[in-house]
């Protein structure tokens, strides 16, 4: 073999002394700041004081799930019957579909916000019809109808993508075999698309689940979530150690969920064969 | 089937784009509300263009994009040929790993982190660092690193290694190698690295919200302080005008062929 | 392939052009020698800006500098929105070291108490200190006056919005518990000013030591969240003027800027008394131009530019030349409303009123952390109905099903396919 070179050998230093300053140094600043009290002193304080944002963890989990479920429900179908259209038609809906997740997040919430708003264009438009005027803005409801709204294209793009690779000759032979549109959906086009759907769901459930300006805006600060409680923290410098604690096992559950998904769709990826 | 899918995907796209319409149409809106329409004017796009704080935050934001992704796309390009050539796999799994921790994280979490950092290291006196332009560079080339990789390393791999060895064997110096034969079968890759740089740092907010100082704003940031004050019809202006910007940009390098490598490093986000 | 390079190349340039033709401006008043910058730290929509025709007061400052005083100075402007805020970031050091912040009169008291502010004996040093009236001087916070200069003075009233407020609801501040308007209502979005609305609702010291008196407080803020639409601070402004929210206990000054826009809303001083405030100038200890701070306080001070920022903010002024300018009163009380400077000065000539309105002074530790504590609590309370746990539940549940039933067909079906092949 030969020798390596100069350049080989340390062309991924610069990488990796970067790595070390701004992705492991902060890391370990976090887990430092979590298990020190504000004096800088060891301390499990601030670990044990995490029952008290217990159910601000419980509350952003549901949030996230039902966003995550609503976003699947309207986004699988959607693509599906994307992959379904002509090649040419598709290629627009695609570009189409990824425009919004290149327009900053802060627009596409704000103008939610300025539509739904008690004074807003929606309720101006149901009072020239004569309907009552209706509360969305600062309910549970508008901040999941925020996370949909924002997060819907994360879904439908990884799982179009898995089913517009499909081979169009799987369906065809369900048909032959005697299965119904809605028996080649479920059991053939479902499952081999999973891949598809287990990244959309990560993509949908991490953002979803750590956001804060969506809550603030809609929700109008009445309910916390975990994003919303360390943005908080992280504005004095007294509450920095919680913040990290409350960081810390955030970023954890959002890793071991992350694993387990992917697990998941490695598993099915086996499966697949068995099935067809 | 047919007939559900003609109504539902016209439906779904409709109820997407919405808001976004809404919020063009009124940027010129006469009457400065968002209730009713007066008529059309472009006072808000004049009255924009003597904002000098939302022309210096485009400036911010333009020159941190460029740098950034520069300096990501150096870095980043370099690495990738590294950790190709690495021969521990070991070593080249775990800086692999180690390189997506930015791209899984949650950003609020890689935003707090580094600003712990940022304050610690401030109470350095000869690092003589400040929040703003240099905090603000150094979080955005962290997060697109992991992009540019991504979208680098595969050219890499899927490159024919006979190659370079040929060109060694030739007499290339190693350095020569690299710069003549293997860096013109990248640039594809380093060139969608560089783009997904420029407008990841372009869009963010939750990190740069963090590391950011008052005085020094980037678009995102000076819209954020927008909506949390008292709003300013300009700024729907501004909105509309980086959509369009949005919208060019995406049909331009739509055309160029590129967005299929940006797209899939984008899927890859969370995974 | 070339293509996309030349794309690129083609952004980039477009990009550096609009740097330059961005710099370009600073660059003509390079002939003074090197600029200095001045770092101004103020609270958001605080100082006339040149919107709309008014005065920019900081481009006018950096006119004198260079006319009078033969400096190149660039004001570099920041906002913030409470003040809170402002203490958490010049403490921490972290930010450029400011030359001029603007907090309220409990927060400057805490700063001068930890020795955050430098004396800069206004009475010698600042030529137009002698236009503040006398009323504010010497005030509890800065008895010498040693480290302040007053700007704007101001009370917290209530706005409504006549079209959907009665009118025989308004007059206390019970209009803000008032579960008639549920959802229309906005309380403040910092823990000094909302425990302050309840403890002038129930008549109690807001400068309080008392940890049960907080608590109660906590109690009644606790029982007002479900019929809150948000809590906000500055986009108080937007939900107020777009009749999105029809309640909201704000500044004085702020309902003349809100009543621009919409001429239904309207405001009273609550009966039970208010909070009365002060927003004073001062000079951090570590701030790098000092004297220029001072110069630029002393300008803030001088008639015409006082006025500009008083016409803008709306805010009443400390400022005796402001008070008694004709063309001001003539503005406040044609163009803002007619019962403009009643609404801002009355209040402090009505000697029964004046009686109970409290200055919030800067609280013990103790209580100052009590109250963040407090504030942390009803801001994690969640009256999140249970219909969303049970949903969540629900989809839980169905996943789990979900994933046992795939397995255990899975297992069924591998084996059938094992007794398959060993058949």
């Amino acid at each position: 073999m030969r020798k390596k070179s100069f350049i080989e050998g340390f062309a991924a230093i610069p990488h990796v002394v970067w790595l070390i300053l701004f992705v492991i140094l902060p890391l370990v600043f976090v887990v430092y700041f979590a298990f020190t009290g504000p004096d800088g002193s060891f301390s499990f304080e601030n670990v044990a004081n995490l029952s008290r944002y217990g159910h601000i963890f419980v509350l952003s989990i549901c949030f996230a799930l039902i966003s995550t479920v609503i976003c699947l429900l309207i986004g699988y179908p959607l693509a599906y019957f994307m992959s379904k259209t002509k090649p040419k038609t598709q290629k627009m809906l695609v570009i189409l579909l990824m425009l919004p997740m290149w327009i900053s997040l802060l627009i596409r919430t704000y103008s939610l916000m300025a539509i739904l708003d008690n004074g807003g264009l929606l309720n101006s438009l149901l009072e020239s019809l004569g309907i009552t005027r209706v509360h969305i803005v600062g309910t549970p409801g508008a901040v999941i109808l925020g996370m949909v709204y924002d997060f819907l294209p994360y879904m439908v793009l990884p799982i179009y993508t898995s089913l517009s690779k499909l081979d169009i000759k799987y369906y065809e032979a369900a048909n032959d075999l005697g299965a119904g549109n809605c028996k080649t959906l479920f059991k053939v086009a479902f499952p081999l698309s999973l891949p598809g759907v287990i990244s959309g769901i990560t993509m949908v459930f991490v953002p979803s689940i750590s956001t804060f300006y969506i809550s603030q805006k809609l929700g109008g600060g009445l309910f916390d979530l975990i994003g919303d409680t360390i943005e908080r923290e992280f504005q004095n410098v007294s509450t920095y150690n919680i913040g990290a604690a409350i960081s810390l096992v955030m970023m954890i559950l959002i890793l071991i969920s992350v694993a387990v998904m992917n697990h998941f769709s490695e598993g099915d990826d086996n499966e697949g064969g068995i099935i067809v | 089937m047919k007939v559900l899918s003609r109504i539902y995907i016209p439906l779904v796209f409709v109820l997407l784009y919405m808001p976004i319409i809404i919020v063009i149409l009124f940027s010129f809106n006469e009457a400065g509300s968002m209730s009713h329409f007066e008529g059309v004017s472009l006072k808000w796009y004049v009255e924009l263009f003597e904002d000098e704080t939302a022309l210096k935050a485009l400036g911010n934001s333009l020159n941190l994009a460029i740098t950034s992704s520069l300096i990501a796309t150096v870095i980043g390009t370099l690495a990738a040929f590294g950790i190709n050539k690495m021969r521990s796999r070991w070593l080249s799994g775990a800086i692999r790993s180690i390189t997506n921790i930015p791209m899984m994280n949650p950003d609020i979490v890689t935003g707090v982190s580094m600003m712990l950092v940022f304050v610690a290291a401030i109470s350095i006196p000869f690092l003589n660092l400040k929040f703003g332009h240099t905090t603000m560079l150094i979080a955005h080339t962290t997060f697109s690193l992991p992009y540019v990789i991504l979208s680098v390393l595969p050219r890499f791999q899927q490159m024919d290694k006979s190659l370079s060895e040929a060109a060694l064997d030739l007499g290339c110096s190693p350095a020569k190698a690299f710069f003549k034969v293997e860096l013109p079968l990248v640039i594809p890759g380093v060139l969608s690295g560089l783009l997904l740089g420029f407008t990841l740092s372009l869009d963010d907010f939750v990190i740069s919200h963090f590391v950011s100082s008052p005085d020094y704003q980037t678009l995102p940031l000076y819209i954020y302080n927008q909506t949390a004050h008292q709003v300013k019809y300009s700024m729907y202006a501004l909105c509309a005008l980086m959509v369009f910007a949005i919208l060019a940009l995406l049909f331009v390098v739509n055309f160029a062929g590129t967005i299929g490598n940006s797209k899939k490093a984008k899927m890859h986000r969370v995974r | 392939m070339k293509k996309i390079t030349s794309i690129i190349l083609m952004l980039l340039v477009i990009c550096s052009l609009v740097f330059t033709s961005c710099g370009k401006n600073e660059e003509e008043t390079e002939d003074l020698g090197d600029a200095i910058t001045l770092y101004v730290y103020n609270w958001g929509e605080y100082i006339s800006d040149g919107y709309d025709d008014s005065v920019d007061v900081n481009a006018e400052f950096e006119k004198y500098c260079r006319e009078v005083l033969h400096k190149n100075v660039v004001v570099n402007y920041s906002t913030y929105s409470s003040n809170e805020d402002m203490y958490a970031k010049v403490s921490s050091g972290v930010l450029p070291t400011y030359d001029v912040i603007f907090p309220s009169d409990y927060m400057a008291a805490r700063m001068i108490s930890e020795g955050m502010l430098e004396p800069i004996n206004p009475k010698e040093n600042i030529e137009n200190y002698e236009n503040i009236d006398d009323s504010f001087r010497g005030m509890y916070y800065d008895e010498e006056e040693m480290y302040t200069v007053p700007y704007t003075c101001g009370t917290v009233g209530i706005i409504y919005n006549s079209a959907i407020v009665d009118e025989e609801d308004t007059g206390s501040w019970d209009l803000l518990w008032n579960d008639k308007y549920s959802g229309n209502i906005i309380q403040f979005n910092n823990p000094r000013d909302a425990f302050g609305s309840v403890q002038y609702y129930l008549s109690k010291d807001v400068n309080s030591s008392d940890e049960n008196e907080w608590r109660e407080c906590l109690e009644k803020l606790i029982e007002q969240k479900p019929i809150l639409q948000c809590y906000a601070m500055d986009e108080v402004f937007n939900k107020m003027k777009g009749s999105s929210a029809a309640i909201a206990p704000y500044y004085a000054g702020d309902y003349f800027t809100m009543y621009e826009d919409n001429e239904d809303l309207s405001f009273y001083h609550p009966e039970e008394g208010t909070n009365i405030f002060v927003d004073v100038m001062c000079v951090p200890k570590n701030a790098g131009h000092k004297d220029l701070a001072i110069e630029y306080i002393n300008f803030m001070l001088s008639e015409e530019i006082a006025v500009a920022n008083a016409e803008y903010i709306c805010y009443a002024s400390p400022n005796k030349l402001v008070r008694e300018n004709e063309e001001y009163i003539e503005y406040m009380t044609e163009e803002v409303h007619e019962d403009a400077m009643e609404i801002l000065y009355g209040v402090f000539e009505d000697e029964e009123y004046i009686e109970k309105m409290q200055y919030y002074h800067a609280l013990p530790g103790e209580t100052l952390s009590l109250m963040n504590d407090l504030w942390e609590e009803l801001k994690l309370q969640s009256n999140i109905s249970t219909s969303i746990y049970i949903i969540c539940i629900v989809i839980v549940v169905a996943l789990v099903t979900l994933f046992v039933v795939r397995f255990i067909i899975k297992k069924k079906r591998a084996k059938c396919v094992n007794e398959c092949t060993t058949k």
